[in-house]
């Protein structure tokens, strides 16, 4: 007992002097790791910061010359002497086609997480999840060839001659579904969109719809409620935040998807009332004139893209007030 | 009670235990269930009397919980759980697969083991359930709302807060709610599923008195773990244990003089 006592105070003695050393190791670490965490977080605000003042100073020139008239100007001759350029038809082409993709998306998305979620025979849930997956997994560019080769065509020789002979003579309706069908149209590049950000939509509804308990669906059910009303009234409103985020992330993609919208949309700076018209997008306007473009220009396609950047960050502030008024609305 | 009697000839049902003069509202017969390959249920008879309270007692996994999910079909969700027998509603079999399970759920309403508000208004989350099958005006309505959450003893806590989140009140509150909101609808049974284990005492006392003035409106069917509880609030009660129907009787009887001798060694807290 003695031995094992004094071998103990002896432990203890050389174990104190270690254990100061050891704290003050850990404390280095933890102060590494604190500063590491630190840098990390400021250098996303830095790299942020760095983008917005390079895309002000390149796209200065451009800020000087046309000042707000940039915003209204339908023009974008950058051959004329002087160049006249105007941001009005690529802004226009833009929100339209990321508008109908959305009107497109959302209800189709939040309908297939539904079924996943709410009615799908097990057996059948992975292989039409995976296939969700891997439809958000296939290059942009694909979808580009894809919307150019098979889908535009299609669109332009059966659904485009319907929708026109369908609304012809029809005030309002007729503009927006008329003129001669086109490969290339802002209708086509908004279904390629459409298709493209299905997948971000329905995967995290059915990742949120799952967080909903069962105890809540079944006390729906238990006042008689069909899948319908539970989904409409329960379900959705307990996930409505996440639902509305995956809406979100699909429209910031939708907005400044560039590839695929390039191939299809024809990059016409013309604006014209009819959907199944060519037009352009701020992103595709940009791919397609950087690599030839200089001085006023080249200003004027870093403008776009500032106003692509201050256009994102109004959704998501639009976002997070819709999310403020729905929350007062539930009575919180 | 006509099909009291059936019960009586099934080849392991018990005798018929409840008082004649009652009517049976709820008869259970010859009932097996199944969650996949595991059977919980095995050979269940009993008789649910109008306008009494039946509780159900027994350790855990004895399949009660599994019993009353029966009695609104909620095992219907969930595909691989089936079940064998019959249980006749006021004589019609609700294990039809024709049935429509959305009035049969209006008529036999539930209320959970955790308080289910709905993420609505206190008002919403009663209106909710009513407007599902009544068109009614504004004023109309707000009576409505106004009877159930007296009914469920919550009014004088709510009145002027109606328009505040149903998640926003105590533990003990949306129990209440969620006993108003089953209430609303006007359904004739009521089907409790440990309404009280997750609430303090002081709930437990106000819900197990307003279980008591239910009765006299709903038949009620009762889940529960406390013994006392079931002695305190129950007209009846049945003993089960591994899937089984040991005993079932008048609650007093079941209580001073169980016939069986699992029985007796549960209540008197020998295993459980």
């Amino acid at each position: 007992m003695t031995e094992i006592a004094l071998h103990g105070s002896a432990v203890e003695s050389a174990d104190r002097y270690d254990r100061t050393r050891a704290l003050n190791a850990f404390r280095f670490g933890d102060r590494a790791f604190y500063w590491t965490t630190r840098i990390s977080a400021m250098l996303v605000l830095m790299l942020l910061g760095g983008i917005i003042i390079s895309l002000v100073v390149g796209s200065w020139p451009a800020i000087v010359e046309y000042g707000s008239g940039f915003l209204t100007t339908q023009r974008w001759a950058p051959s004329a002497e002087p160049p006249v350029l105007g941001a009005l038809s690529p802004v226009y082409g833009t929100v339209l086609t990321s508008v109908i993709a959305m009107m497109i998306a959302v209800p189709v998305g939040i309908g297939i997480a539904v079924f996943l979620t709410e009615l799908c025979p097990l057996w059948a849930r992975r292989p039409i999840g995976m296939a969700i997956e891997l439809l958000a997994g296939i290059p942009s560019i694909i979808y580009g060839m894809w919307g150019f080769f098979i889908l535009g065509p299609i669109l332009a020789n059966t659904v485009q001659p319907f929708f026109i002979d369908l609304f012809e003579g029809v005030p309002v309706l007729g503009a927006i579904f008329g003129g001669p069908p086109s490969y290339l149209s802002l209708f086509n590049a908004s279904l390629i969109l459409g298709i493209m950000v299905l997948p971000f939509i329905t995967a995290i509804s059915r990742d949120v719809f799952a967080t909903v308990p069962p105890v809540l669906k079944e006390a729906a059910y238990g006042v008689g409620c069909t899948t319908w009303e539970v989904v409409w009234h329960v379900v959705l409103p307990y996930t409505r935040v996440g639902v509305i985020g995956g809406a979100m992330l699909a429209l910031g993609r939708a907005l400044g998807e560039t590839m695929a919208v390039t191939f299809i949309i024809g990059n016409s700076f013309r604006i014209s009332p009819s959907i199944f018209a060519p037009g352009t997008t701020i992103s595709a306007a940009i791919a397609s004139e950087f690599a030839e473009s200089d001085g006023l220009h080249q200003s004027s396609l870093m403008l776009l893209g500032l106003l692509l950047f201050v256009l994102t960050f109004f959704v998501l502030a639009a976002a997070r007030l819709l999310l403020l008024r729905l929350e007062k609305k539930a009575g919180k | 009670m006509t099909h009291g009697s059936v019960a009586a000839s099934g080849s392991a049902a018990p005798p018929p235990v409840i008082d004649p003069v009652i009517p049976v509202k709820i008869d259970a017969l010859n009932l097996n269930f199944y969650y996949g390959q595991h059977h919980a249920l095995k050979n269940v008879n009993l008789s649910i009397a109008g306008n009494r309270v039946t509780a159900f007692i027994g350790p855990s996994g004895c399949g009660k919980s599994t019993l009353l999910r029966i009695f609104n079909r909620m095992y219907d969700l969930y595909p691989g759980q089936r079940v064998e027998g019959r249980v006749l509603l006021d004589d019609a079999n609700i294990l039809d697969p024709k049935l429509d399970l959305n009035l049969l759920r209006a008529r036999v309403g539930m209320v959970f083991q955790k308080p289910t508000p709905f993420p609505m208004t206190i008002y919403d989350n009663i209106a909710f359930g009513i407007r599902l099958y009544e068109r009614l005006p504004k004023s109309e309505m707000d009576d409505r709302v106004e009877k159930a959450l007296r009914d469920g003893a919550l009014w004088n806590e709510v009145k002027d807060k109606l328009n505040a989140s149903g998640l926003s009140l105590s533990g003990g509150q949306q129990q209440r709610l969620c006993i108003a909101r089953t209430v609303a609808v006007r359904p004739e049974v009521i089907l409790f599923d440990e309404p009280c284990s997750a609430l303090d005492p002081i709930s437990t006392a106000k819900i197990e008195e307003l279980i008591d003035e239910l009765k006299r409106h709903y038949t009620i069917a009762i889940v529960t773990h406390n013994m006392q509880q079931a002695a305190r609030v129950s007209d009846y009660t049945a003993f089960m244990y591994l899937g089984e129907m040991i005993e079932f009787g008048p609650t007093n009887k079941l209580f001073t003089s169980p016939l069986d001798r699992r029985t007796q060694d549960y209540i008197t807290g020998r295993f459980g």
